[in-house]
């Protein structure tokens, strides 16, 4: 295999390697330059010495694969690649800003810190499972915060995408990840599960608030297997800042069962997003570790466990939508907020993991100060929220399946789109009234949330006479 | 997408079990021409089941002098094997066949080389252990006895009417994986292949719309592309022929 020897100045396809800024067993990483591209870049050179590790070369082919098919503000920019026909090598654009692993030498953060670097995490990946990619090794090294706070993931070298070929497939038997953050299923071998990100989510919200691995981190399959029965020290145990809302998130991550865990990114996001709206349970509210007793039955049962097979990823990703019921409740519940219900109960079904998030808009007015109480000296915003869970409780959902919300805005329309787009809202479904000449001239809120929405929109109308 | 090498890839387009479907046949060509298709490989079985051996078998051969490859399929050779040994509804639609066919037709189908080699390529219709005992490539097992029975880095092949791609690291036992619909598949060179291309003129993977493989050398990709045709007309043609009835339902649903 024709290879060049890194060094500083050499030109490797009209790249000049700059400076090394990291060295490891599986590869090394080089600023580098080209004429007339002003573009900070970095390239990744793996490591092909003889009787280096073949995953090394494996790991690069896979990058290499998904990389250039991944884009987005998540995500180092691909610039060019050379497979191993030549001398190999990724180039992509460097990403500037923070790197996890710093942020987290200083944990445990306080837990306002880590709700809000946890939902930064989670929407990038939520993104990255919509482009079909699960990433297998998240870990705060292979996280970046960048200037504009977004969270950009590197190293897709442990990664799957749903459309590719898993060069990494037939490795079953060893566990692939890093030993901290591994999710249960991924230590036998499966590679298909949008959950175990969840899990690895789960480990680093642990570190960050309470400043401990949940797990240790343990180098052999045997070691990684006891987290299979063996239950972490409950975070407020380590911590006693963090909040139960807080452990029950981290906590509910950290299952076993990967279909006890959060569905999707998306769904962790949003529970971290609105803390008062998390239903704390037992988890939450835990002391301590389960007892010597329950975790040997959890041992005994552990034996053989077997992870079902599943649908594909992409599948499973646009599976348990969070769908957003935009509710107009100016006049009570009316034949049109009933017909909205039925339309709303119809698209949670699609998935048992849905959630609804109902929301309606109490209007302020532009030129006045809002007192938010009215002629009887009611909180408006207190009412509409009542109003809001009478309106949800015929559908019939478990309480942590949904969640209530005033906006006060004063353009409606403006206000749920933006409330769609903070969520990674799936679904949002909403009544229309019938056309008047009113609303001709002023527009309807529908329209504007049809055309301007980041997701599906089903607007609901009574029938026409 | 990020920017691809900057290379100048050569498209090979590869059509495996027309089975004298014309209908299918004549969009795939038109399919493949669209997409760029610099070159033709015809992967057997141009005729048996369908009802316009003729037509098939003279448009492979004006592609076959024009330089396309051709192999041989079973359904080929049974067109001049009178001893070949088939199920009922193929036996029956070969004894048609016979009868469709001229000379100059029938000498075409059983000149066919079995396989052909391109540097580190096979293509052949059935397997690489023993393409002309006609055994099928339908399992992990299958593919890693025909990838070890040769030295090449990639095989194509077709005969089982259903798509599907095989990996093999060194060392390694092959995984099987089921290539989406027109999405192109890189085949890294770090690994072997073989990929079994789905049906042009009789798909089984339950999916009614033909299929026909894309190569691309630089960079080493593959999609298994679909074609929506009109097979409502093929059917008809089939029935239209007398020949059974299975073998015209089965054009509709895929199976």
């Amino acid at each position: 295999m024709p290879s060049i020897r890194p060094a500083e100045g050499v030109i490797i396809d009209g790249f000049r390697l700059e400076r090394r800024i990291h060295n490891g067993p599986m590869s090394s990483l080089w600023l580098v330059s080209r004429d007339g591209d002003p573009t900070p870049m970095v390239m990744k050179l793996p490591s092909l010495a003889e009787g280096e590790d073949v995953s090394a070369i494996v790991g690069f082919e896979v990058e290499r694969m998904i990389l250039p098919r991944l884009t987005g503000a998540h995500v180092p920019r691909f610039v060019a690649a050379a497979d191993l026909s030549r001398t190999p090598y990724l180039v992509m654009e460097k990403v500037e800003g923070q790197n996890l692993a710093e942020i987290a030498d200083a944990a445990p953060l306080p837990p306002e810190r880590v709700a809000e670097l946890g939902a930064r995490i989670a929407r990038g990946l939520q993104e990255l499972h919509r482009q079909r990619v699960l990433h297998l090794d998240l870990k705060p090294a292979n996280i970046m915060i960048g200037p504009g706070g977004d969270a950009v993931f590197l190293d897709f070298g442990l990664s799957r995408h749903d459309e590719l070929p898993d060069l990494l497939g037939e490795e079953s038997d060893v566990p692939m990840g890093t030993g901290a953050y591994i999710a249960p299923e991924q230590i036998e071998g499966d590679r298909t599960e949008p959950r175990s990100d969840v899990f690895a989510l789960g480990v680093i919200l642990y570190e960050l608030v309470t400043g401990r691995l949940p797990f240790g981190n343990p180098q052999r399959k045997a070691g990684m297997k006891r987290r299979l029965w063996k239950d972490p020290t409950p975070p407020r145990k380590l911590n006693p800042a963090c909040p139960d809302w807080l452990q029950e998130i981290v906590l509910r991550c950290l299952e076993v069962d990967p279909y006890q865990r959060y569905a999707t990114p998306a769904q962790v996001a949003f529970a971290l997003q609105h803390p008062d709206q998390v239903t704390v349970t037992e988890r939450g509210k835990r002391w301590r570790a389960d007892g010597p007793l329950t975790v040997l039955r959890r041992w005994l049962r552990s034996g053989n466990p077997r992870w079902e097979r599943k649908p594909p990823i992409s599948e499973q990703v646009v599976g348990a939508p969070i769908v957003m019921a935009a509710v107009d409740l100016g006049n009570g519940v009316d034949a049109l907020g009933e017909l909205l219900r039925i339309h709303a109960r119809r698209a949670l079904d699609v998935d048992p993991q849905s959630r609804l998030a109902c929301v309606t808009i109490l209007k302020t007015a532009l030129l006045q100060v809002e007192s938010g109480v009215d002629a009887q000296g009611n909180n408006l915003y207190v009412q509409r929220l009542i109003a809001l869970k009478d309106w949800a409780r015929p559908i019939g959902l478990d309480d942590e399946r949904v969640s209530v919300h005033v906006l006060e805005a004063v353009d409606a329309a403006a206000a749920l789109i933006e409330y769609a787009r903070k969520n990674q809202v799936d679904h949002i479904v909403m009544g229309a009234r019938a056309n008047s000449a009113l609303r001709r001239y002023l527009g309807s809120v529908s329209a504007q949330v049809v055309a301007e929405a980041p997701c599906t929109v089903t607007v609901v109308r009574l029938a026409q006479p | 997408m990020g920017k691809r090498e900057v290379t100048s890839a050569l498209l090979t387009a590869i059509f495996a079990d027309i089975h004298a479907n014309r209908e299918a046949l004549t969009a795939c060509l038109a399919d493949a021409r669209r997409r760029g298709a610099e070159r033709l490989v015809f992967l057997g079985d141009m005729v048996g089941y369908g009802a316009d051996p003729g037509f098939c078998v003279d448009t492979v051969a004006a592609e076959v002098a024009a330089g396309a490859l051709a192999v041989r399929g079973n359904h080929d050779e049974a067109v001049g094997d009178l001893q070949a040994s088939m199920n009922p509804d193929a036996t029956r639609a070969i004894q048609w066949t016979r009868g469709q066919l001229d000379d100059r037709q029938k000498a075409f189908l059983a000149a066919l080389p079995l396989t052909v080699v391109e540097d580190d390529v096979l293509w052949t219709h059935a397997n690489g252990w023993a393409p002309g005992d006609w055994g099928y490539v339908r399992s992990e097992i299958d593919a890693e006895r025909s990838l070890r029975a040769t030295p090449y880095r990639l095989t194509l092949c077709g005969h089982t009417h259903s798509p599907m791609l095989y990996h093999m690291a060194p060392m390694r036992p092959p995984v099987a994986f089921l290539p989406p619909r027109d999405k192109p598949v890189p085949l890294s060179r770090t690994r072997r292949w073989l990929a079994v291309l789905g049906a042009v003129g009789q798909p089984r993977d339950g999916d009614p719309a033909a299929c026909y493989g894309l190569l691309s050398d630089s960079p080493p990709e593959l999609t298994m592309a679909r074609v929506p045709y009109d097979a409502d007309a093929a059917a008809a043609r089939v029935r239209a022929a007398g020949l059974p009835e299975s073998l015209a339902a089965r054009l509709l649903n895929g199976r």
